[in-house]
């Protein structure tokens, strides 16, 4: 095998720094020194492989993955959907998408999530899915809650969702959080201004996509992922594949 | 006016939070609603070579260890081989060499057994020494924290690995290099991850 298949370098400018004050746990967990670059070699250009057999197809939908029989959980239903693209715009096929969020009150189902707003006895708030050969994935949920949190004394987290994507490699690992477009509380959350580009802020804020939405049921989201683009090695007959 | 780069950007990191277990091993965390958990089991009853476990910390800056924090690890078999198409050759059936380490809530400890990896190829020229990639995600932690865990029993082959020799500071090697000691027979090695503080971790932008 060639070493060949190594992955842009990351953009550091649109990712959140280690180190960002306003959201104060990161004080005490950013490392100080600057990252070491390494040049891709195969344990970062490779990663585990999924298939349809470590998942089942009822853990896409949290509207029933946790729900009992012939009940469903409170809030505005919602489907989100979207693309799992590569930076070349290449989508990435078959690559496991997980997602947990809270219930429609803003209340996760932990243990140490004490926040007043209820649980949802039908609520689990958590589901995964393999991407297909075109890179789309779906999840069927509520839409999640605003909650507060302890950072500054009145701090509330925009309704979110979290997201963790593999890609086809370890260099690709990423997890992010989507976010919904019209949230008056996504430019004052310190979390979301971690980010210090607008632009990949506003990618990481879903649209409502009302075509896609199933009318008196189900209203969607579009939410697409992209993921680190791959170098290839230059082939002449292979041209258009760089 | 030059034309567009028609390249699409990554989509941001965002921290995975305080609540990341009841997404990524909701089974672990006392959640049950999948029927398999992903990443519970490394390297499968096949898998060649030395049974090991590794332990350890992860520790911040005030010197307390981290209670939420989810580690991936992702290593070659004892032939140096990845499980994954480009991975180098075969791996034993039921080996994926890819896990999911939760830490005790309690006292943020972590552990979990797998088998010693192999020596893989380095990017241009040589060997790289037997290492497992790790992968840290937790509140406050912004963007995954990618480092690598070497073995101190493994000293000619660290000696001459390509990215351990790549740390300028040679007093920051050490950071990557785990302890081993025994216990009940089975080799335990220690690595404990210091985020910021004396002897931080290094850290890798991969």
């Amino acid at each position: 095998m060639t070493p060949d298949g190594e992955f842009y370098q990351r953009d550091r400018n649109l990712h959140p720094p280690a180190y960002t004050p306003d959201y104060k746990t990161s004080v005490a967990r950013s490392p100080s020194y600057a990252l070491i670059s390494l040049q891709n070699s195969v344990g970062e250009i490779t990663g585990p492989v999924f298939g349809h057999d470590d998942i089942d197809p009822i853990d896409k939908d949290l509207l029933s993955n946790y729900a009992r029989p012939g009940e469903s959980p409170i809030g505005e239903r919602i489907i989100l959907h979207g693309h799992v693209f590569d930076e070349n715009g290449r989508a990435v096929p078959n690559t496991l998408v997980e997602a947990w969020q809270a219930n429609a009150g803003g209340r996760y189902r932990h243990k140490k999530d004490t926040y007043l707003a209820p649980i949802d006895p039908n609520f689990g708030g958590c589901g995964r899915t393999i991407t297909d050969e075109d890179g789309y994935y779906y999840f069927r949920t509520v839409k999640p809650g605003a909650y507060p949190w302890r950072n500054h004394v009145n701090n509330w987290r925009p309704a979110h969702i979290h997201i963790s994507v593999f890609g086809e490699a370890f260099a690709q690992r990423l997890i992010t959080q989507c976010y919904f477009e019209g949230d008056p509380l996504i430019p004052i959350c310190p979390i979301v201004q971690t980010i210090p580009d607008q632009e990949a802020i506003d990618q990481l804020t879903a649209k409502l996509d009302m075509n896609s939405s199933i009318p008196l049921d189900t209203i969607a989201y579009k939410f697409d992922i992209v993921l680190r683009g791959r170098r290839s090695t230059l082939f002449e007959n292979r041209l258009e594949g760089n | 006016m030059a034309q567009h780069l028609n390249y699409l950007r990554e989509s941001a990191s965002q921290t995975a939070g305080p609540y990341v277990h009841i997404g990524l091993a909701p089974g672990a965390a006392g959640f049950d609603i999948y029927k398999h958990e992903l990443g519970q089991d490394i390297a499968g009853d096949a898998a060649l070579g030395e049974r090991i476990r590794v332990e350890g910390l992860v520790i911040d800056g005030t010197g307390s260890p981290v209670k939420d924090v989810l580690l991936e690890v992702w290593q070659a078999n004892s032939a140096g081989h990845y499980a994954h198409p480009r991975g180098g050759g075969e791996v034993e059936e039921g080996f994926r060499g890819w896990g999911r380490v939760i830490t005790n809530f309690e006292t943020g400890e972590w552990g979990f057994d797998t088998v010693k990896p192999g020596k893989t190829r380095g990017r241009n020229v040589g060997m790289q020494a037997p290492h497992i990639n790790f992968w840290l995600v937790a509140r406050g932690i912004n963007i995954g924290l990618n480092t690598r865990m070497y073995f101190d029993d493994e000293e000619e082959a660290n000696g001459k690995d390509p990215v351990l020799n790549l740390i300028e500071w040679q007093v920051r090697r050490p950071t990557l290099v785990a302890k081993r000691s025994e216990r009940d027979g089975i080799p335990v090695y220690r690595f404990d991850i210091r985020l910021q503080g004396e002897n931080e971790t290094v850290f890798f932008d991969i």
